[in-house]
């Protein structure tokens, strides 16, 4: 059972309630108790998950029994291959990269993976990814375009890694360099933010035809604890720095910068990792399906119109003032 | 000396410690040595005792390197609409109102067509003082409308980076503005039209993990802070001291990502000398090689 975050309380009460009536001898009217109380678990559950606050909705997304992207690959594709290395410096394991089979189709998978237990934690750097990741990840998807095949992406990241090696090998170059070759890749690429949207680090492998997003995963320019500190020199005021930001998938849906959510079991993907996997497949399906019927050159232009309008929704024309108007 | 006592009241202002708009006289912050502001502006804001490298405005930028300091000025009427009715303490709007009043533009970058040495180019020079230079939509939407207009009159573009990163206010939609401008930069590339990032005092986030790491060549103003992570977020991250020179353009160039650290006195021939010879062949497309044919062994 996932760790309840701390306003799931509610719903550890009862099961602590239907715990202590398991270890009674059972009787008919006890099971009769403890059936009524896990239909109330799932009615409280879907309340709290009704009506999540901005702030909620992070932790869930953060939440240390989230799928990640080898979970996804596990229950979605056969046939798994990874494949290692950015043939430069090293292989990072906070990005994992491999082929695979989804039904039919041959896909290139790339990931952030965060790794779950300490130890695999910190052999992944917690989803951090270094310049290695990002070169990788442009690697095989260069891969996957030599030889025709999809790609699809898992983004789950709180950001790229900011340490001095970090820098010193150019992770801004590495994520640049992405958002540029990714924009041309002649084949297709569907993103899926399946947890923490964390700025360039997550856009730097984020470039596709379609980018969709799970229903409990965010997608921001700033943590909204960093957001916090730097407004209001206050890092407690994360709450509202994640209302302000807008980083829910209804927010991002409405600025236009992902395509479609992709809904999650009623208590949220930690809650049921085959479940999230199962109603995760038909969309990746259609997508991959909508976006493979194109040409290649007309695929690639229509991908360049999607992120070319991006942020239009927040611009406007100012009437020109006279001392402009006059001058050459 | 008398000059002196009464330069130095201003100079010690703490909200401007280098510079004094009012006043005649400027203290370098890296010689401390006195500095008469119209020499200095004569001298492209370089100190002329240790040339440390003031900041410049965005105008002051186009005025130093476009031939007769004149250009043609395009999309200053764009603005933002605050797309994410953003409200901290001090609201975005008023943020964006101060940012005009102190600059007179709309938005954190100039857009402009001119010439260098006679060579025609389109340049986007950032403006530090319209809320630290923050990309949003409007840069955003500002340098891609340039990258399109270098594509379709076929001239080199220049964007000289001054900038904090992605503007925090306008959300995620900032951070699309670097995957829009990169996918621009791709067709600009594809062209083979040259693309220079001049990257000064500050450079980083955002803006460095796009567009300015994304030319033909990479051109620093000596000793400016570049750098994806704010030093700040690396000391908290690793808990430990950045060694000194970190993130300064000397330490990427030994880092192997800028070909050139060059002073803003030479910076105009520099890229009058890069821009000849990416466009020397332009007018001879270079032709695919002809497949090899197969040679015996041996
Ligand atoms: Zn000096």
């Amino acid at each position: 059972m996932p760790d309840l975050l701390e306003f799931e309380e509610p719903i550890g009460v009862l099961q602590r309630e239907i715990e202590a009536l398991r270890m009674l001898p059972r009787t008919k009217e006890r099971q009769a108790e403890i059936e009524r109380l896990d239909k109330r678990v799932d009615e409280v559950r879907r309340e709290i998950y009704g009506n999540l606050t901005p702030w909620q909705h992070v932790l869930i997304a953060r939440h240390a029994d989230r799928p990640h992207a080898l979970d996804y690959v596990g229950r979605l594709f056969e046939d798994f291959e990874e494949i290692h290395g950015d043939r430069r410096f090293g292989d990072d394991p906070a990005i994992v990269t491999g082929f695979a089979r989804f039904g039919a189709t041959p896909v290139m998978v790339v990931g952030h993976q965060k790794g779950r237990g300490t130890k695999e934690k910190i052999r992944r750097n917690f989803g951090y990814a270094r310049p290695e990741g990002y070169r990788k990840a442009l690697r095989a998807m260069k891969l996957a375009e030599k030889f025709d095949r999809a790609v699809v992406v898992f983004v789950d990241t709180p950001a790229a890694y900011p340490g001095i090696d970090s820098e010193e090998r150019g992770v801004a170059e590495a994520i640049a360099v992405n958002l540029r070759e990714m924009a041309m890749l002649a084949v297709p690429v569907i993103v899926i933010v399946t947890g923490e949207g964390g700025s360039g680090g997550a856009l730097g492998i984020a470039i596709g035809d379609r980018v969709l997003i799970q229903q409990y995963a965010i997608y921001s320019v700033i943590p909204p604890e960093g957001c916090a500190a730097i407004l209001w020199r206050d890092a407690a005021r994360k709450a509202e720095a994640a209302d302000a930001l807008k980083i829910r998938p209804d927010d991002l849906v409405a600025l236009h910068v992902v395509d479609d959510v992709i809904p999650e079991p009623p208590g949220g993907a930690h809650t049921d990792a085959a479940a999230a996997a199962a109603l995760l497949a038909p969309a990746l399906r259609k997508a991959l399906d909508e976006v493979a019927a194109l040409a290649p050159a007309a695929r690639r232009d229509l991908r360049y119109q999607k992120f070319r309008q991006m942020g239009n929704i927040g611009i406007q024309e100012a009437p020109a003032t006279s001392r402009e108007q006059s001058a050459p | 000396m008398s000059w002196f006592k009464k330069a130095r009241r201003p100079i010690a202002t703490p909200a401007e410690p280098s510079r004094v708009p009012e006043g005649l006289w400027i203290k370098c912050p890296s010689c401390n040595q006195i500095l008469y502001e119209k020499d200095l502006e004569k001298n492209l804001r370089v100190c002329g005792s240790c040339s440390h490298h003031f900041r410049m405005s965005a105008a002051e930028r186009l005025a130093a390197l476009l031939d007769e300091g004149a250009w043609t000025e395009y999309d200053r009427n764009l603005e933002s609409t605050d797309p994410l009715r953003f409200g901290d303490k001090k609201p975005y709007r008023d943020r964006l109102a101060a940012g005009a009043a102190a600059t007179g533009l709309r938005d954190a970058a100039i857009s402009a067509t001119g010439r260098i040495d006679g060579l025609e180019v389109a340049v986007v020079s950032m403006e530090y003082g319209f809320i630290g230079g923050s990309m949003g939509v409007v840069v955003g939407e500002i340098i891609t409308r340039a990258v399109e207009r270098a594509l379709e009159r076929r001239i080199p573009l220049i964007v000289v980076c001054c900038s904090g990163g992605a503007r925090m206010m306008e959300g995620v939609l900032s951070l699309m503005q670097m995957a829009k401008i990169s996918a621009a930069l791709a067709r600009l590339d594809r062209a083979r039209l040259p693309y220079i990032a001049v990257l000064t005092d500050p450079t980083t986030g955002g803006v460095t993990a796009s567009y300015a790491m994304l030319g033909d060549l990479h051109i620093a103003e000596p000793g400016a802070l570049i750098g994806f992570a704010g030093p700040r977020v690396i000391e908290q991250t690793i808990r430990q001291r950045l060694p000194a020179g970190f993130q300064r353009s000397e330490f990427l160039l030994e880092h192997g990502m800028l070909d050139m650290v060059v002073d803003r006195r030479k910076l105009r021939d520099t890229l009058a000398r890069s821009i000849r010879f990416m466009t020397a062949s332009q007018a001879e497309p270079v032709a695919e090689p002809a497949p090899l044919q197969a040679e015996p062994a041996g």
